[in-house]
């Protein structure tokens, strides 16, 4: 039974969406429109529809501009949010309508890595009370000794100096802080990471450090990551698979080395030439043109059509599918389905 | 005559009980439409450069040192008034934020005519005119509507591009663009470089465009200074300095990228971080994170030489660019 | 091994020395001389038993023949008694020294039981949210929409009424602490909520949440240390006004009994004698009472000052 399992995903998002209520007391849903008094509920649809799997030992990087819910999946996943319908699945069990409680053995194999590293630490804990803390909250039998020893088997693995245990946060650089939050992560032994833009705060050459950490810690624990990010460079470095998300919802899903050899989306594509190339002078960038629509008024069709060169009449009413390319990656756009794209 | 001329700029800090270094001896020029990037990471001393240029430093921070001729005229020992009418006239510069720049409580139209009517004279319908010209040449849509509304009724994006199109209004000599596009997403990014280097090069206005992103400097500018602790380290060509970097840590910030490396495999990383200004290593400030130094590195500044196009402030080009070759050659 | 541990404790003393905080604090003349007032009347009203010449508790030691003896600067006065006598004959200098005592004693419980409720009612209110919170928050408006002397004079009056002024006067501290601290919760509960609302957001709560903490242990161990800026500049302030608060009603009859006076029931006692010439009686401990309360607001204000980053000016 259990081995059936474990054969399945380890992550298995089903048509999961998530709507935020902007106008939550009722004196904020009434409104005056043309001289009308009327009652309107406005949401912001930052996630739509999406489905998802993420196999073991994978890196799966999720991409997309700011606000097209990147963040928000991420704490789907983490049960920081619950989604308001789908299902999410981890190792073939159902956690999205779980309680505190029934989580918290679930919690030792699941965790998270912030973008922010001035925010995820708490600044009135030192070093060695944020890093002793979990381990002690998980394992209620572990002796002083037992702790300590944890503690410092994880500080040695990410090169966190043990000298750093009697000092606060504010006494370290981002890269550091970013260090001792993911030694902090790695306490329960998770097998598996959330990163929400772990580096994008970061200086190139401190980037270049965590992301080796990162990778090191994948190699030593067996870890299975859902790596979030708008820098492509890192995704082509790190991901075996992406998701490009626009608007909340999954464009493009392919194997990293088949999406940037071969985007189909043309909003991938758009992307893809957009990224400032460090020796060629001048890319052929492609200029996207039209508005960006918010999420709040969530367009009928496809929620790329206001900026898309190849948007017709069926593109305006009709949301397209994901569909499977011969290649294996997953598109959500009527022209490459209907082969009218030109390359 | 060059544009604008820094010399031995040295900018410092009054602190509680010291005073800290943050631009030491900067010297630069920059001709006439010239395009100029500078690049370092975080704390290299990038804004302060900026604002140093613009005569906007503030308490605790003071020109120590040095002048900045702009025309030949020493803005360093400005006034005030006498700043005015450089400022936002014929230099103007561009922030990361652009809330900083515009005023939420006024309309994009008043705050554009009230710009062209301090320093014109106009009357205020030839400075919608012009205000809508300014607009459309930033691909602005039916620029006339939005002079009338707020900022925040307007995406990130297109308001990047409203204060590219302030900066312009007046015609400006040089634009100083302070990490302009960080804030935006890439393909918008790509969109408001294209259009900033478009409109320097129509009309031939100098751009100092300060970033941390190399692939950007890469494509937008004519010459680079590459800074790390408030020193310049590197100074020549863009092109060779990407392509042939010579000092250590230029080559390793342009290692240290996910493209230099096949994927999955170890970044080359620098070891240890940017010294606070508190902490600057005496000798050069690279030392304690450098794979070539020798003893005196750690005790003699390296001044700027000339080598193979660009100027470097090292000690061990020669030796480093000796092992390179050979490396290569072997 | 005690090498070790006083290293470590010299370099924290250090540290406090060198941070910020200490160093605006040395920087800042005014805070400096209030922080050595309030320490100086901290003291000699602890040490008042040691202190003091007399023991104002002690009937045998009173004598209303010694009544109204002016100062010993002035005129009249009887070098026994610096400061003078009161109405009873108690020498004024120990009975200031005792009742600043229990004004600081009733200030601090009060602040302390006020503290207790709403920083608990806060964190619950800003940390679980919703209709809980609601709820919370429109009982703290309803309490602030009376005045706190009102509510005190009326359930202090009362219950003078009920157990009769013996009783009374024999448990007024307590009734005092708790009426004064009762009264002022919603001062606590809506900063500690408005943090708690502003530190939720940050990901370290977040990261909390992810280890699987529960509410209780997030609550506590991480959102309150980091809310604690603003709880320390509200209780300065608290401890000020609760020690005006005491004076106020003791003053009115409702506090402390003559026999145990306050300031306030000093202040009180005194009054009736200051057209008699007896000013000493009143002013005295008038001007400890200011002195006290002011240099704690001026304490308050350089916290806030220091505290408040959006003062900050670089
Ligand atoms: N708690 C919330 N309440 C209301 N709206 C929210 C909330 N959280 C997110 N949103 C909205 O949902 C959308 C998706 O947000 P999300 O943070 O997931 O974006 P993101 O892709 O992570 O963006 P970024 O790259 O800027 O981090 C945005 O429009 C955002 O404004
Ligand atoms: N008001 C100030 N007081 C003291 N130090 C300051 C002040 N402003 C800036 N600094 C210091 O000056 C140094 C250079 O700052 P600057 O803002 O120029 O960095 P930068 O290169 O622009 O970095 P970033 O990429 O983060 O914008 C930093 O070490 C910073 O801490
Ligand atoms: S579905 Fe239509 S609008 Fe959407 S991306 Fe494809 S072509 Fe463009
Ligand atoms: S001077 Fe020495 S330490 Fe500095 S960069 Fe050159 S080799 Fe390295
Ligand atoms: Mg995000
Ligand atoms: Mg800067």
């Amino acid at each position: 039974m259990k081995d059936a399992m474990s054969d399945g995903p380890l992550l298995e998002l089903k048509q999961v969406e998530k709507r935020f209520d902007l106008d939550q007391g009722f004196l904020e849903t009434i409104k005056m429109r043309n001289g009308k008094v009327i009652r309107e509920k406005r949401s912001v649809h930052a996630v739509n529809n999406v489905s998802l799997k993420v196999d073991r030992g994978e890196a799966l990087c999720v991409v997309g501009e700011s606000g097209c819910g990147k963040s928000t999946v991420a704490r789907l996943i983490a049960g920081l949010l619950k989604p308001n319908a789908g299902e999410i699945h981890y190792d073939g069990t159902r956690i999205d309508n779980q309680s505190r409680r029934s989580m918290i053995p679930l919690r030792k194999k699941m965790q998270m890595i912030f973008q922010n590293p001035y925010a995820s630490l708490n600044s009135r804990m030192n070093i060695q009370q944020a890093l002793e803390e979990p381990v002690r909250y998980h394992n209620p039998g572990f002796s002083r000794g037992e702790v300590r020893d944890k503690v410092a088997e994880v500080m040695r693995s990410v090169g966190v100096d043990p000298s750093w245990s009697a000092r606060y946060p504010h006494e370290f650089s981002g890269g550091q802080r970013q260090r001792i939050a993911i030694a902090r992560a790695l306490t329960v032994d998770p097998e598996f990471i959330i990163a929400d833009e772990p580096i994008s705060a970061l200086d190139v050459s401190i980037q270049a450090q965590v992301l080796n950490l990162m990778l090191e810690a994948k190699d030593q624990r067996g870890l299975t990551y859902l790596f979030i990010t708008h820098d492509l460079s890192v995704v082509q470095h790190f991901g075996t698979r992406v998701a490009v998300l626009y608007l909340g919802s999954v464009c493009e899903l392919a194997d990293t080395a088949t999406l940037f050899e071969n985007p189909k989306h043309p909003y991938t594509r758009a992307l893809l030439s957009a990224v400032p190339q460090l020796k060629d002078d001048r890319p052929n960038h492609i200029r996207l043109r039209g508005e960006i629509p918010t999420p709040i008024n969530l367009p009928q069709g496809c929620p790329f059509q206001s900026r898309c060169a190849y948007a017709n009449d069926r593109c305006l009413a009709e949301q397209p599918r994901p569909v499977q390319q011969p290649d294996g990656s997953m598109v959500a756009c009527h022209a490459v389905e209907e082969d009218r794209m030109v390359d | 005559m060059s544009l604008l001329s820094v010399r031995d700029l040295t900018v410092k800090f009054a602190m509680r009980d010291n005073t800290v270094t943050a631009l030491d001896n900067i010297s630069f020029d920059l001709a006439k439409g010239e395009r100029l990037g500078i690049v370092g990471e975080s704390g290299a001393g990038k804004s302060i450069t900026g604002f140093a240029l613009m005569n906007l430093l503030s308490r605790p921070g003071f020109i120590d040192n040095g002048k900045i001729l702009f025309e030949g005229e020493d803005i360093a020992n400005m006034s005030d008034a006498q700043m005015r009418g450089i400022r936002g006239n014929r230099m103007a510069m561009i922030f990361q934020d652009p809330m900083v720049t515009l005023n939420p409580v006024l309309t994009i139209g008043q705050q554009m005519v009230e710009t062209l009517m301090a320093h014109r004279k106009l009357s205020k319908a030839e400075a919608e005119q012009i205000a809508v010209v300014k607009l459309r040449e930033v691909y602005i849509p039916s620029p006339e509507e939005r002079l009338a509304q707020y900022p925040h009724e307007l995406s990130g994006g297109m308001r990047q591009r409203i204060i590219i199109a302030m900066a312009l209004l007046l015609d400006p000599e040089l634009i100083i663009a302070d990490e302009p596009t960080t804030a935006l997403d890439v393909t918008i990014q790509a969109d408001i470089m294209e259009l900033l280097l478009e409109l320097c090069q129509s009309n031939k206005v100098g751009l100092i465009l300060i970033t941390h992103d190399l692939g950007v400097v890469s494509q937008m500018t004519e010459r680079t200074l590459v800074m790390y602790a408030g020193k310049i380290i590197e100074a020549g060509r863009t092109r060779e300095i990407i392509n042939d970097p010579q000092h250590p840590y230029t080559q390793g910030l342009i290692n240290a990228l996910p493209q230099q490396t096949k994927p999955g495999m170890r970044l080359k990383q620098i070891p240890g971080n940017m010294p606070s200004l508190t902490a600057i290593p005496a000798g050069c400030p690279f030392s304690p994170r450098c794979e070539y130094v020798r003893d005196h590195c750690r005790t003699t500044r390296p001044e700027p030489v000339q080598y193979a196009h660009v100027e470097v402030a090292c000690h061990e080009v020669n030796r480093l660019h000796r092992e390179n070759s050979e490396e290569q050659s072997a | 091994m005690s090498m070790t541990t006083n290293a470590a404790e010299a370099s924290r003393w250090s540290r406090i020395w060198d941070s910020n905080m200490a160093y605006s604090f040395r920087r800042n003349p005014v805070a400096v001389v209030s922080l050595a007032i309030f320490a100086f009347i901290t003291v000699m009203s602890l040490l008042a038993p040691l202190i003091a010449p007399f023991d104002p508790y002690d009937p045998a030691q009173i004598d209303i023949m010694n009544s109204e003896y002016p100062p010993v600067w002035v005129d009249g006065s009887d070098p026994q008694f610096m400061f003078g006598t009161d109405d009873q004959g108690r020498d004024l200098w120990s009975t200031i020294l005792y009742g600043t005592r229990l004004s600081l004693l009733i200030g601090l419980c009060a602040v302390a039981l006020q503290a207790f409720l709403g920083i608990s009612i806060g964190l619950i209110a800003g940390y679980v949210g919703g209709r809980l919170d609601s709820l919370l928050m429109r009982m703290a408006d309803i309490q602030l929409s009376f005045s706190t002397l009102m509510v005190a004079i009326i359930f202090l009056a009362v219950t003078q009424a009920m157990f009769g002024s013996e009783t009374f006067n024999q448990y007024a501290v307590y009734f005092l602490i708790a009426v004064i601290g009762v009264a002022e919760w919603p001062q606590y509960a809506r900063t500690v909520r408005a943090t708690v609302l502003a530190e939720k957001k940050k990901e370290y709560v977040d990261s909390a949440r992810v280890l699987g903490f529960g509410p209780l242990r997030i609550m506590v161990r991480h959102i309150l240390p980091n809310s604690l800026s603003p709880i320390f500049v509200i209780s300065t302030v608290q401890v000020a006004n609760a020690i005006i608060s005491e004076a106020s009603l003791s003053f009115l009859g409702l506090g402390m009994p003559p026999s145990q006076p306050s300031l306030g029931s000093l202040i009180s006692s005194g009054f009736d004698y200051i057209f008699s010439g007896s000013w000493w009686i009143t002013a005295i401990p008038g001007v400890v009472l200011v002195v006290l309360v002011l240099v704690i607001n001026l304490l308050g204000d350089w916290m806030r000052d220091v505290l408040n980053p959006k003062l900050y000016k670089g």
